[in-house]
């Protein structure tokens, strides 16, 4: 290079042609001066549609979330399925990393293209999304939809017999899921507690999935007995509210919280394996006596945990098994004889004391129960069927479904001919189908209103079409044929119906006039509802216990009008399923433990 | 009496250092007798801070290791965690991975024009270089939401997928950029100030090099061609059409005419990236964040970043956090040890210049 480089002296004086262009501050072309339609700026949260499950607030490694109660004028209350809490965010901490939205189940978080803000106010920095910002809602930018959030939508399915298989024995329908499915369906939860509040039994829900994920099954099983010592017939039949309100369900499909608490529990294979894991402690005997009428899911849970306790517990049992309802009225398809035993096997091993065949009332009187303990649990449930109150009701080959459930389950005949019809639309009705379809039996269900009306589970639904069962919804049953003999049934006639609509209250079927019509059957089951019996308790007794539209009534701690007489399950609550009945027995030993150790103080 | 010699503390708040820390001098006249780095003014604890959160939440973090490249310790991360996992990445998914890192070695070479030329005291390029870097960060903003933390690479491939019109919105900004480079040579590269401030100035030789284990454009303008893109190939930086820009002198002439051929090919590179970008998944998609684990095991993830080989150690216990990960970056031999040796004979007024040219970002020091 010589001294004077002339090239090196001019060639950048060309820059001098940029002389009076425009600034280089404007974006590119069309943009102008918005932001791009992803820009990560302030959250908005859809207040409706969120249901403060909380997972933002768990993500946020800047703990900059945290969920709030709103005020009264926004209307956000505590209730199934949603927490009543809102995010608040704190944009001294926030990154805008928005892990959040993209975790958010619902969707309702989302960030926004406002970034600008200003203001010499350190607390005014702590927006609550939605609430602070109403305006955002026109001006969101990064969002997440199905494909793009990082929650998993969809469940792991679950290994079925299919229909045709299904109806030739009593085999069990549903497989299981073995281990590498439980692991992936356990990790798709975000341990939000939102199903925990809607389970009767307050079940630790979160805690036994996180174990599953886990791979220690030993410690999801320990867990799920805390408070329910039938775990697995929950994990095969529960009605499974919990997963009615699974933050992932907003979107996708709901963990499947019921199949989790199966696997779990069928990885104890004996009643001495589930005695060896879950290994509880055993307090010593208080010298307290407890007797328990019906060894039906109550009567059983407030047994295990007062035996766990130290009292002494006998319980009383009418028939041959123990299980109740869930014995009997359940067929062995969907809850096998053998999974009862090995449950009810574990609490005898704990010194739960049954007495089979004792019928209360025939072979030992209430007096005698009441009199020798220092307290009763009533857990009766509901054995009588309601009538369905038509003429021929009466004939042979009309049975009541809990009835014939009853008969099959207790390995008795019963034999339904070649044509059935069942007339409700609850489980019981789906049951007494179903198992219809096993013997052969075509069968049609009568239900007055429509199919999305039924009670029953909307898998048992499905499961029943797939085995052939004829749904005949919009039908109310009129009156019973007899055949020539007048002893047997030979026809239905029912009457076709229209939904009318009804202020405040769900439709109304309404019988189409002149739409009567008959078909042949050779067997009809009623599932139209049950009742209580309580000819049992002698008269000296039955005055001090109140009773309500047929039920016991009881305070919170399922105690009744009588101090020393608590009650629990069907005939106590009005939703009718096991995990309730296994929840007011929880709750009776309790109501039990705190009377009788309170007065030994 | 005249003083002989005088110590100044250069930094840590100076436009001349590169980030926060601080250059302790002992000059004799203008010439530096030693040079002592001060560092730990920007301390955060990333590595630490790793451990305490799960691997979805490791992932927002990363982008704080440096400022003007954010994207290759999560490219890095996400390697190394892909690594243990076995974690496939979708083809479109490496494809916009290096699409991202290309583009941020773009902007964060643009940024280097700025403080190369304004170091020498030619603060006309550096206007128009951030100027222009403007249009890659728009980019960044339509693709991934942020214009400096991308938070976009995760493990398993990127977080979401191109917006509609981006790529001719891309192809346009690098007919643009690649217009306007040229304009940069003319007033820097051909500018006899530039030429004669950078010749022979900050002279790293061969031998120190390698023994140092110096990486990026300072090692290969030492005439050593070392380029993790070309030699260890991830992503889908082996299907693409590049070359390394090799110069011999080891000064920062050398150093800068390594990125001004760089730069060239990056934006070849990000041309090929649209034009051959095959359709399908971006992301395999992990599981639900708050229960993912990864199997036990360690995995070590590098990358090459604009200032050199970026890499990851990755630990995992089988646990759903990570037992230690540890980021080894270019800054640490080029902003401390190099730093001192080289500065070491050189005039007071080259401190930033060299600096400059050797990459450092003190964030990556004290991590």
């Amino acid at each position: 290079m010589s001294f004077f480089d002339l090239k090196g002296f001019v060639r950048p004086l060309t820059g001098i042609s940029q002389f009076g262009k425009n600034p280089h501050t404007k974006r590119m072309d069309v943009l102008g001066q918005d932001t791009a339609d992803r820009y990560r700026g302030f959250h908005y949260n859809d207040l409706q549609d969120c249901i403060g499950c909380g997972n933002c607030s768990t993500i946020c490694m800047n703990e900059a979330i945290d969920m709030v109660e709103l005020a009264a004028e926004f209307n956000i209350k505590e209730e199934k399925g949603n927490s009543g809490l809102r995010p608040r965010v704190d944009y001294g901490r926030c990154c805008w990393c928005a892990l959040c939205v993209d975790v958010c189940p619902t969707g309702s978080l989302n960030l926004t293209k406002e970034y600008n803000y200003v203001s010499p106010d350190a607390n005014s920095f702590l927006w609550t999304p939605g609430v602070d910002n109403p305006y955002g809602k026109d001006q969101l930018s990064f969002t997440s939809n199905n494909e793009t959030s990082l929650m998993v939508f969809n469940r792991v399915p679950m290994r079925e017999l299919d229909g045709a298989e299904r109806v030739k024995s009593f085999a069990e329908v549903v497989l299981g899921y073995n281990e590498e499915e439980a692991r992936a369906e356990a990790s798709r939860c975000i341990s939000c507690g939102l199903c925990t509040e809607v389970c009767p039994d307050h079940m630790h829900i979160p805690e036994y999935i996180n174990a599953i994920a886990k791979g220690n099954d030993e410690d999801a099983l320990k867990i799920i007995y805390d408070n329910n010592p039938l775990p697995e017939m929950c994990g095969k039949v529960c009605t499974r509210r919990c997963e009615d309100v699974c933050a992932i369900a907003v979107r996708g499909e709901a963990v499947a919280i019921r199949w989790l608490k199966r696997y779990a529990t069928e990885r104890a294979q004996t009643a001495d394996l589930i005695k060896e894991i879950v290994n509880p402690e055993i307090k010593e005997a208080n010298g307290y006596k407890v007797g328990i009428i019906g060894a039906g899911p109550s009567g059983l849970t407030a047994a295990y945990y007062l035996a766990l306790r130290g009292f002494d517990v006998t319980v009383f049992e009418a028939k041959k098994f123990a299980g109740g309802m869930t014995m009997y009225g359940i067929p062995k398809y969907r809850l096998p004889m053998e999974s009862l035993d090995k449950q009810i096997g574990y609490l005898q091993k704990i010194g739960v004391k049954i007495e089979f065949n004792t019928r209360v009332g025939t072979d030992i009187t209430f007096d005698e129960i009441y009199k020798k303990n220092d307290a009763v649990f009533i857990g009766i449930g509901f054995e009588k069927p309601w009538k369905l109150g038509l003429e021929g009701e009466d004939l042979e080959n009309s049975i009541p479904a809990v009835e014939y459930l009853r008969l099959i389950n207790n390995e008795e005949s019963f034999d339904v001919g070649k044509k059935v019809v069942v007339i409700g639309g609850g489980n019981v009705a789906i049951d007494g189908a179903r198992v219809s379809a096993r013997y052969g039996a075509d069968v049609t269900i009568l239900y007055r209103r429509r199919v999305q009306d039924m009670p029953a589970d909307w898998e048992e639904i499905e499961g029943a079409e797939d085995e052939g069962v004829h749904i005949h919804p919009q039908a109310i049953p009129v009156r019973i044929i007899a055949d020539e003999s007048g002893k047997k049934v030979k026809a239905i006639e029912y009457i076709e119906a229209k939904m009318v609509a009804e202020e405040g209250a769900r439709p109304r079927p309404v019988p189409i006039e002149g739409s009567n019509k008959i078909i042949e059957v050779d067997t009809i089951i009623g599932a139209i509802g049950q009742e209580a019996d309580y000819s049992f308790i002698s008269e000296e007794y039955v005055d001090k216990i109140d009773l309500n539209r047929g039920r016991i009534v009881t305070n919170d701690q399922q105690q009744t009008s009588d101090p020393k007489v608590f009650a629990g399950g069907d005939a106590v609550n009005r939703t009718a399923d096991a995990i309730s009945a296994i929840a007011d027995g929880f709750r009776a030993v309790k109501g039990i433990e705190a009377m009788l150790l309170k007065n030994k103080k | 009496m005249r003083e002989k010699s005088t110590t100044l503390y250069l930094g840590p708040q100076h436009p001349g250092i590169t980030g926060n820390m601080m250059v302790k001098l002992q000059l004799e006249g203008d010439t530096i007798v030693k040079a002592t780095t001060h560092v730990g003014y920007l301390h955060r604890a990333f590595e630490k801070l790793i451990e305490r959160r799960n691997w979805m939440q490791s992932t927002t973090i990363l982008c704080r290791f440096c400022v003007p490249e954010p994207d290759p310790p999560e490219a890095a991360f996400a390697l190394a965690v892909e690594q243990i996992e076995g974690r496939e990445v979708p083809e479109r998914g490496q494809y916009l991975r290096s699409l991202v890192l290309e583009l941020a070695r773009l902007q964060s070479f643009m940024l280097w024009y700025a403080g190369q030329s304004g170091s020498a005291g030619l603060y006309t390029v550096g206007q128009w270089s951030v100027g222009d870097r403007n249009y890659v960060l728009d980019l960044f903003e339509e693709l991934t939401g942020g214009r400096i933390y991308h938070m976009y690479i995760w493990p398993g491939g990127v977080r979401r997928d191109i917006p509609e019109g981006f790529e001719d919105k891309v192809l346009r900004t690098m007919d643009y950029i690649e217009k306007r480079i040229d304009d940069y040579d003319r007033m820097m590269f051909d500018s006899a100030i530039f030429q004669k401030r950078a010749q022979g100035v900050g002279v790293i030789t061969k031998e120190k090099a390698m023994e140092w284990g110096v990486v990026g454009a300072p090692l290969r303008g030492c005439g050593i061609g070392h380029d993790v893109r070309k030699d260890n190939p991830y992503d889908a930086y082996d299907k693409l059409d590049f070359e390394m820009g090799i110069f011999e002198g080891g000064d920062v002439w050398a150093r800068a005419r390594v990125r001004q051929f760089e730069i060239r090919q990056t934006i070849s590179m990000i041309r090929q990236l649209i034009q051959n970008l095959p359709s399908g998944d971006y992301l395999n998609k992990m599981p639900n964040p708050m229960k993912w684990t990864i199997p036990a095991g360690s995995a070590y993830g590098k990358v090459e970043s604009v200032r050199g080989e970026f890499g990851f150690h990755v630990v995992s216990d089988g646990s759903d956090k990570p037992r230690r990960a540890h980021a080894r970056g270019p800054a640490y031999v080029h902003g401390v040890s190099l730093l001192e040796d080289v500065l070491v004979g050189e005039n007071l007024a080259d401190v930033s210049f060299i600096m400059n040219s050797l990459g450092v970002c003190p964030p990556e020091i004290e991590r």
